[in-house]
């Protein structure tokens, strides 16, 4: 079977060879024409006047278009419509396209989209978290609330209380390959787009809606993005609508791609969070009230906003059980970048809140932060009935039956040396006046499926010729996470033959309607039970026809080592498909699959959002310069849970990449807007993602051995967005080595930059 | 201009190209070859790397910031020409497979360039030979099991290029001099020219900027310009000494010196960036300028015939205003020999690749536990590489320990009022400089102050 065998991906020699071809690589039609937006320059107010005849007169220039000449639809939301492709006039943020240049080069359309001489009349721009508040700018009508028990009640009796507020940061994806189309409107007027995007559906459909068009007469194709990590969820679509459009007016193909700062300035990144705490707690630590209260800031359109901060409130567990909590969410508007999807969505902001009062709870009562955890962890046992499952329910009512992380941490405590290593830092920090070490685990319990339930749903379409090769199609997108090869390696698992039979295809529409992203982890469980699905009935119309020709039992017959065994005849999986071909039985079907058990109501905050949790945990050890605040990641232990994982390979890829994407988003990157708007922080100059020294000197990741008790494709588990938080241990242990410079709390703020470890040395020590 | 170079081997003869066009450009949009890739266009990524073999060797360079008339007479190779004919990988491209070096795939090629470059030259250094390719997918350890395997394989012999011969290079380009003194005439007449030396800011103009530059003077050939002297009285070094060169001068002499040029950008930026351009655009951030200062380095400029050298300090006047005549150029760099009491402490939010928020040089003297002499200068901390003269005069006389130090305390005011942008707020930066100051005292005293120098 090729299901669980660590292969390479897919296009593993393409990469190293130069032969992947992305977006920008797939060479164009004749004539084909580029695209680059110009951009509004203040943060909010109207454009009163907006000259563009030097655009017009720029060399190369063939067309300026304004959102006047837009054919149809002038949107490009993914959610409420109220996210015009080219400005109606009025800016909402610094970055927001005002107008699409349509050039013979790149260069040109990027030359002249500099030359528009805009006039406006400004207005006070709503930036940050506090004047959102005081403006009451929000989506939704107020705050989303959901609570469980009494949390004011339980906090007041409780014997110890504590308050606090953390910074989450927010983080730009950063994806190497930038956000880049190509359309090429046909004979008929169709259009094909191909985009890098991980949502060919949303393309289509808004595609089709700027062309006044059905969804049949646009088809969209997706080979392989240069990564994703959310960025490319729906912020794809102003790029391959512009062409679409541009294409259609023109008649010639044309191409957009966003120059790497013009990517910083117009897409959206992750949400950054204000999380504020009020947490009762006993003597060891159990937390008995808890109330949070979440602020995102979701700049100035809804985007994927509400799900985002659902489902941090979602995570405001983590991997404790809450009998008595309260979650108050608000939903800002700001005049910044529309916050979008990024790896965990929301997750990892919630999920670092209650690490945080974990954290806080621990030095407060001077114990190890790894006790208080596990003391408030969800019990292990699965029960599904009776006062225990009541007990291990989340603060959203799923009772939590999977529960593994008792074990998982146990063993990761033992492998890391945890307790040796906590103890030995103590002694090292007392010899040690200016660098200070640390050191912290941390669990991670993460919700797999789209908490929209209709999304979790997937199509294939399978192909066997008549020579025993088998083309693959599904809906899901490849963006480097190996889903390709990991869905490959299940057909060729149910077809008994080898990977070299196998040929995986560009993502498209046309193909497979009707997807939904390649997002919340889900791109294998979905559509490697829907290609299974597609398999197995192909499997079955083969087997009934062998079975009846060749005289044997149709569910004797066996797919296995390239060969077909029916009785005593074996046939070649080649022979099997001709002959099959040759008396007529269709070698083509579909495949669908929708994850079953889920039912879930969001605006009470109850119900069954998850089919299933993954599991993992982190042991980061860090030491800290107390003269300058820099810092540096020693050393770090993984142990995470994949299910029966598909492909180890590709599984631990994940891990290891997700942990420094989270290492990332808590210590180096920084995202700095000034007073006016515009974001300092545009380009890789001055954004700081780690690199390759910034991996853990010692880096140990292994798979946790845990079948999936839900029955997923092989018993795996989803694996793209878990690991990304087990880099929260990584602020822990700064947090760690900072208190060991005083006794206070270090208080310390994200991304830990040096700046803000100098300041939380700072404060421990004045205090 | 006229150019000829090895492109993967075969000869490239390009006439009247435009003299701004970056290799990048020309390869994806021109060659159609676009196994290189954009990742940022400012070369901080390292997707588009390549290698570029000339008399120096073979090293890798962004060609997203390299222009044409550079590559005169060298051998690239881009990631479609590091197998062989017959399909053969280079080691490393194997070993990144075997060891799932790549996922979304698209910094591989520029890695590929990187590890092959390494790999050509038996670096094991792996983290500095990366440091200017960032991968967003991996977290970097597959690649470095990757290069790790393949360090020991042998260097395929269909890697190595003859370089062009001079009968083949095209006519003498006159925009390109091959002399100090042929660059001084042309220089002299058109001081309007923009200077190239090694593009790795002069190419932002053109990438980032979208500026049009004309005319331009391309430094490369002047080969008397990279020179370098050690004598026993001073150090010298020629406008066009690259930083990968400088490190290799200055670390065995002055090892802090050496240890940020180790941090300095990335190995392909070192490998194009000079020491005269570092200079001479007079960035207040640029990373030479406070460490040459506090070594009392003195610059020489050079005007037609006409030549004059300042302490380096009076070189910057003011933020964006140099002491520079029109048609005059930074010709060399001449640091006195002494005995070595310099740190370099370069403070940014990432150690590798990032540009300092705060860079502090120190040189202090102490006779009898006494400061005798102090040189101390400043990146990030005005709007020019400035000397901290009030700290200095603290210092200097005075016993050295501790109460001395906080005795300047106020000193430091005197000298810096730092701005807060998005690299440091003011605060940041005061509380900073001041501390490196002490760590400066404690690294005397014998103590370990750097985190990079903690062990698992």
């Amino acid at each position: 079977m090729s299901v669980a065998k660590p292969l390479p991906h897919d296009s593993a020699r393409q990469h190293v060879t130069g032969q992947a071809r992305y977006v920008d690589d797939i060479p164009v039609p004749r004539n084909c024409l580029h695209l680059a937006f110009g951009l509004a320059t203040i943060a909010k107010g109207r454009v009163t006047d907006m000259d563009l005849s030097a655009v017009r007169a720029a060399p190369g220039v063939r067309l300026v278009l304004t959102a006047d000449d837009l054919p149809f639809a002038n949107d490009v939301s993914p959610s409420a419509h109220d996210e015009p492709l080219l400005s109606d006039g009025s800016v909402h943020y610094l970055g927001q396209p005002l107008f699409l240049v349509i050039a013979d080069s790149h260069l040109a359309a990027r030359k002249a989209a500099r030359k528009g001489e805009i006039s406006y009349r400004e207005d006070t721009p709503i930036l940050t978290i506090d004047q959102a508040m005081a403006a009451d700018s929000r989506f939704e009508d107020g705050p989303r609330i959901w609570a469980r028990g009494d949390a004011a009640a339980a906090l007041k009796s409780a014997p110890h209380q504590l308050s606090g507020t953390l910074e989450v940061a927010g983080q730009e994806h950063f994806y190497l390959e930038g956000q880049a189309a190509l359309a090429q409107v046909q004979d008929n007027g169709d259009m094909v787009v191909q985009s890098s995007t991980q949502h060919p559906t949303e393309i289509q459909h808004k595609v089709a809606e700027a062309l006044g068009k059905p969804m049949h007469a646009v088809r969209v194709e997706t080979r392989r993005m240069g990564g994703g990590f959310g960025g490319k969820e729906s912020q794809g679509n102003a790029l391959a609508v512009s062409c679409a459009v541009a294409s259609a007016i023109t008649g010639m193909a044309c191409k957009m791609r966003y120059d790497r700062d013009d990517d910083m300035i117009i897409t959206g990144k992750r949400h950054d969070f204000r999380i504020h705490y009020t947490v009762g707690h006993d003597d060891q630590g159990r937390v008995l009230g808890l109330e949070f209260v979440q602020l995102a800031r979701c700049g100035w359109a809804q985007d994927l906003s509400l799900p985002v901060a659902d489902r941090a409130m979602l995570h405001a567990d983590n991997a404790y059980r809450l009998p008595d909590i309260r979650i108050e969410s608000h939903r800002l508007k700001t005049n910044t970048q529309s916050a979008t999807a990024f790896r965990g969505f929301g997750g990892p902001q919630g999920m670092l809140g209650i690490e945080r009062v974990m954290d806080h709870i621990a030095h407060d009562l001077g114990l190890d932060p790894l006790a208080v955890r596990q003391i408030n962890f969800y019990d292990e046992t699965g029960a599904t009935e009776g006062d225990a499952a009541q007990r291990n329910v989340t603060p959203y009512g799923q009772q939590v039956t999977d529960f593994v992380l008792h074990d998982l941490v146990a063993k990761l405590r033992d492998s890391a040396d945890y307790d040796a290593r906590r103890a030995a830092i103590a002694d090292w920090n007392e010899d040690s006046p200016v660098l200070k070490k640390g050191i912290a685990l941390t669990p991670v319990k993460f919700g797999i499926s789209f908490t929209l339930t209709h999304l979790n749903q997937a199509g294939a379409l399978v192909h066997v010729y008549q020579d025993g090769s088998v083309q693959l199609n599904h809906g899901g997108t490849e963006m480097g996470q190996g889903l390709n090869q990991k869905v490959a390696q299940v057909a060729a698992s149910r077809f008994g033959v080898g990977m070299e039979s196998l040929r995986i295809t560009a993502t498209d529409t046309g193909k497979v309607p009707n997807t939904s992203a390649t997002a919340a982890s889900s791109g294998s469980d979905l559509n490697g039970m829907a290609v299974k699905n597609a398999c197995d009935l192909i499997r079955a119309r083969m087997s009934d026809f062998l079975g009846s020709h060749l005289g044997c039992p149709a569910d004797e017959i066996n797919f296995a080592g390239g060969l077909v065994h029916a009785g005593d005849n074996v046939l070649t999986f080649a022979q099997a498909a001709q002959l099959c071909y040759e008396n007529r039985i269709s070698l083509s079907a579909t495949g669908f699959y929708k994850t079953p058990k889920l039912q879930w109501d969001r605006l009470k905050g109850d119900g069954r959002p998850f089919y299933y949790f993954a599991y993992g945990a982190a042991v980061t050890e860090v030491v800290i310069d107390t003269l300058t605040g820099e810092n540096r990641v020693l050393r770090c232990d993984i142990l995470h849970d994949a299910g029966s994982s598909l492909n180890p390979a590709i599984d631990i890829g994940q891990v290891e990449g997700g942990y420094v994407q989270g290492l990332g988003w808590l210590t180096t990157e920084e995202l700095v807007w000034d007073t006016t708007g515009h974001l300092r922080t545009h380009a890789p100059s001055t954004y700081k993602i780690p690199a390759c020294s910034d991996r853990p000197e010692v880096f140990n990741v292994a798979l946790y051995d845990n079948e999936n008790a839900e029955n997923t494709i092989y018993r795996s588990k989803a694996v793209g967005e878990p690991p990304l938080m087990l880099g929260i241990s990584a602020l822990m242990a700064l947090s760690d080595a900072v208190a060991a410079c005083g006794a206070s709390y270090p208080d310390l703020q994200s991304p830990a930059t040096p700046e803000k470890i100098l300041s939380a040395v700072q404060r421990v020590q004045d205090v | 201009m006229d150019i000829t170079f090895l492109l993967n081997g075969e000869t490239v003869t390009l006439t009247q190209v435009k003299p701004t066009m970056t290799l990048l450009e020309w390869l994806r949009e021109h060659r159609g070859l676009t196994g290189t890739k954009e990742g940022c266009n400012e070369g901080d990524c390292g997707a588009c790397s390549v290698t570029v073999q000339d008399q120096d060797g073979l090293h890798a360079l962004n060609a997203c910031i390299l222009f044409l008339p550079q590559l005169q007479g060298k051998a690239v190779r881009t990631v479609e020409g590091f197998a062989a004919q017959d399909g053969t990988l280079h080691p490393v491209q194997e070993a990144m497979i075997t060891h799932h070096g790549s996922q979304c795939g698209f910094c591989t090629p520029g890695f590929v360039a990187s590890l092959v470059a390494a790999h050509s030259n038996g670096a094991r250094d792996f983290d500095d030979q990366l440091a200017g390719n960032l991968c967003r997918c991996t977290g970097y350890a597959p690649i470095i099991r990757a290069a790790e395997d393949a360090a020991e394989a042998p260097v395929p012999e269909w890697l190595t290029d003859a370089l062009p011969s001079a009968v083949e290079e095209p006519e003498r380009e006159p925009l390109q001099p091959e002399s100090s003194d042929a660059l001084a005439r042309l220089y002299a007449q058109m001081p309007e020219a923009t200077l190239v030396a090694g593009a790795t800011d002069v190419g932002l103009w053109v990438t980032k900027s979208l500026r049009d530059l004309h005319p331009v003077i391309f430094l490369n050939r002047c080969a008397d310009l990279r020179d370098v002297k050690v004598t026993g009285k001073e150090i010298t070094l020629g406008a066009m000494v690259t930083m990968r060169k400088m490190r290799d001068v200055m670390a065995p002499l002055h090892p802090s010196y050496g240890e940020m040029l180790r941090r300095f950008a990335s190995t392909q930026i070192r490998n194009a960036a000079t020491i005269g351009g570092n200079i001479a655009n007079g960035s207040p951030i640029g990373d030479n300028a406070p460490a040459l200062i506090a070594l009392g380095a003195t610059l020489h400029l050079r005007k037609g015939e006409e030549t004059r050298a300042l302490p380096l300090e009076d070189f910057f006047i003011a933020y964006g205003k140099q002491d520079r005549a029109p048609g005059e150029f930074v010709e060399k760099l001449v640091i006195p020999r002494q005995a070595d009491r310099l740190k370099v402490y370069k403070l940014s939010k990432r150690f590798d690749q990032d540009i300092s928020a705060v860079l502090g040089a120190f040189n202090i003297t102490v006779k009898r536990s006494k400061v005798s002499a102090a040189r101390i200068a400043f990146g990030g901390m005005a709007g020019v590489p400035k000397r901290a003269a009030a700290v200095e005069a603290a210092l200097i006389g005075q016993p050295w320990n501790e109460e001395t130090i906080a005795n300047a305390w106020k000193a430091w005011q005197q000298d810096f009022e730092p701005l807060s942008d998005m690299r440091a707020s003011a605060r940041y930066r005061l509380d900073a400089a001041r501390n490196m100051l002490t760590r400066y005292f404690l690294e005397d005293l014998g103590a370990e102050t750097s985190v990079l120098a903690v062990r698992p």
